[in-house]
């Protein structure tokens, strides 16, 4: 009997750990239009498969009088559960606890459940809501957050690592989720900034609100620091749920495969791309058209939106999409696009999961603006991720492929494992209008019309070099396709390339240009 | 150790005012010639080039800011006006269909833009009025240029 009785101590104990900071705060956070850190963790995870761990840990502070002050379970809730079977681990942070604070046992609870998802290689999930580091700790919380870092970058490219950001993240905290793969927010509820809008005021003296700083907005269109954006919290929980359908759960396994599906497109995809190669489309009604079920999964979608990049399936098998997008700035790569895309490629090929690049670009962005924010950095990152990347690679050029641009977007050159081309497809070094100026800029100005000889230098040139058979004639296209077949032709191959194997020259690692 | 931190602070003045910003000046201004010197701005050498850098006079020992041409010169935020709709991309204006005075909403087209080998089609972003066009067809706009202006 003497058990029941401790029994009873264990639950009294537990109930009064879960209330968490009180139904005063927990009443503030609801006002704020916040979920509690607990019910996050119940809305995302299957039901009834969390469980929690470290419930009864304490600070140990003694400056400030923290030792007289009671937080529960120190301000964030750890534990590991399943969404749609796959395994997770998991953190919360509760901002009803001394504003989520981070202390040395609050960092600690993290560190140990980052370590427990290395160790069985599961992908990790953290919820970002605290206010910052618990001054009262000193040193201790800075050291807390060094841990966590640390461990971010241990674990990349191991296992996934998700945050997100619901409620203020600020200073050095951000960096968590920065070191991450896939960052959610939600409108007017998060908050992502190094310096807040008081300190920007004092030193620079401008004056800007909390949200345009760095609000979901801004940091989904403007900084690109987010890859999903949505307007409440359970749609929020919505995109992890699919996302996480999407990958695999390490960097050993491949994503869970799905029973095969036709795509559910109304219109014929030839019917897509214009014939007139200045008309842009919208790129991703090609994917959806080729995709099982039509469904197509886009990560950071509201930014640098002139390159599309996402999830979908084919027969079941999860693939990456990297996709020039003509309907935004033509298509171009410029810095922000060649960023989102190499990153991108590098965690589908950290995770095993094949790429299918979407060629249609006129070029890299020419411009002062262009040059001297970096193009040639940042644009030599996408050559580096596309070189590196030994998952199947496959390429199909729809229309416009031209100079950089063409060796950049996954060319045979780096190693593109099949490459396709549509009829319409344009291979060249340049477009045909700056081609023919410098070629035939003596018969040009030579002529009697010079305008008309232009125009008809151009024609030649379109016709002799504006064609996928060039390319095709060199071996550098494997095959020149009807739009009718890529679906066809891609599901063969990734069939076929599923044992592939490319060993790379021995290394510690290789400089990437970032 | 104070008076040697000082004395080293002064002999290397440029290091220090580089990594600090703030660098304690070698002169000390009494109470008197504090008002003088307030707003006074200070010049270095830093290797060739020549910093002019506001100071600041604080219990009467003027410091170096690091409030320099620079600083003052920088691209200041302001907050972007959603009535002005500008240019994103350089390029030549093939096709207007925007005209003041008329009632749009969003998705409509704007006008469309001959850039990089494309007719870029460029929207409405949002419902409103146009109170006047500033491109006529035909003409050739840099990128950041102010194209339409909208009133709500």
């Amino acid at each position: 009997m003497a058990l029941k009785r401790k029994i009873q101590e264990l639950k009294k104990k537990r109930e009064l750990v879960l209330q968490g900071g009180g139904e005063a705060a927990i009443e503030k956070q609801v006002a704020m239009g916040k979920m509690t850190a607990r019910d996050r963790i119940v809305a995302l995870l299957d039901k009834d498969s969390f469980h929690e761990y470290d419930l009864f840990v304490e600070h140990e502070a003694k400056d400030f009088d923290m030792d007289k002050k009671i937080l529960y379970g120190d301000g964030v809730i750890v534990g590991t559960g399943t969404i749609y079977g796959a395994p997770i681990c998991i953190f919360a942070q509760d901002f009803t606890v001394a504003g989520g604070s981070l202390g040395l046992m609050h960092s600690r609870k993290i560190t140990k459940i980052m370590d427990h998802a290395l160790k069985m290689k599961m992908p990790l999930i953290g919820i970002n809501d605290s206010g910052g580091a618990r001054i009262q700790e000193g040193v201790n919380s800075l050291a807390g957050y060094g841990e966590i870092f640390f461990r971010n970058t241990l674990n990349s490219g191991v296992i996934p690592q998700l945050s997100v950001i619901l409620g203020p993240c600020a200073g050095g905290a951000v960096y968590s989720p920065a070191l991450t793969d896939f960052v959610f927010v939600v409108d007017m509820i998060s908050k992502m900034f190094i310096t807040g809008p008081e300190v920007i005021k004092t030193v620079l003296g401008e004056e800007i609100s909390m949200e345009d700083l760095g609000g979901a907005k801004v940091h989904s269109e403007i900084s690109g620091n987010a890859h999903f954006y949505a307007e409440s919290e359970p749609e929020c929980f919505e995109q992890i749920k699919k996302l996480i359908t999407f990958i695999p759960w390490n960097n050993m396994q491949k994503a869970k495969k799905f029973p095969p599906r036709e795509p559910k497109t109304s219109y014929q995809i030839e019917d897509i791309v214009p014939e007139d190669p200045k008309q842009p489309y919208d790129v991703r009604d090609v994917v959806r058209a080729i995709v099982d079920d039509s469904d197509f999964f886009e990560v950071q979608s509201r930014w640098a939106e002139n390159i599309v990049v996402g999830f979908g399936r084919l027969n079941g098998e999860t693939v990456g999409f990297v996709c020039n997008q003509p309907l935004v700035l033509a298509g171009v790569l410029d810095v922000d696009s060649s960023d989102k895309a190499s990153r991108f490629i590098r965690f589908c090929n950290a995770f095993n999961i094949p790429i299918i690049t979407f060629v249609d670009i006129p070029g890299y962005l020419p411009g002062v603006d262009q040059e001297h924010a970096g193009v040639i950095r940042h644009g030599a990152k996408v050559l580096y991720a596309y070189s590196e990347a030994t998952v199947p690679k496959m390429t199909v050029i729809l229309r416009k492929a031209y100079g950089g641009g063409y060796i950049a977007m996954s060319s045979r050159h780096l190693r593109a494992d099949f490459v396709f081309a549509w009829p319409g497809a344009e291979i060249a070094v340049m477009g045909p209008e700056g081609a023919a100026n410098i070629i035939f800029r003596k018969e040009i100005a030579a002529a009697e019309d010079p305008e008309k000889m232009r125009k008809q230098k151009v024609k030649e040139y379109k016709e002799k070099f504006a064609n996928p058979y060039v390319a095709a004639a060199r071996g550098y296209i494997d095959a020149v396709i009807e739009p009718e077949e890529t679906r066809k032709l891609l599901l063969h191959a990734i069939e076929v390339a599923g044992n592939k194997a490319v060993y790379l020259p021995k290394k510690k690692h290789g400089i990437p240009p970032f | 150790m104070a008076k040697s931190g000082a004395v080293k602070a002064g002999a290397k003045e440029n290091a220090g005012h580089r990594k600090t910003g703030i660098t304690k000046n070698k002169q000390v201004v009494t109470g008197k010639s504090v008002k003088e010197n307030a707003d006074r701005d200070i010049t270095t050498k830093c290797g060739d080039r020549k910093i002019t850098c506001k100071s600041l006079v604080i219990d009467g020992t003027k410091y170096r800011t690091r409030h320099n041409k620079k600083f003052e010169n920088r691209k200041k935020w302001y907050n972007p006006d959603p009535n002005k709709i500008i240019s994103v991309i350089p390029g030549t204006v093939l096709k207007l269909s925007a005209a003041e005075g008329k009632k749009v909403s969003a998705g409509d087209d704007m006008l469309v833009l001959e850039a990089m080998k494309m007719k870029n089609r460029i929207l409405f972003p949002r419902d409103g009025v146009v109170k006047s066009v500033m491109v006529r067809e035909g003409e050739k706009i840099p990128k950041g240029f102010l194209m339409i202006e909208m009133e709500n």
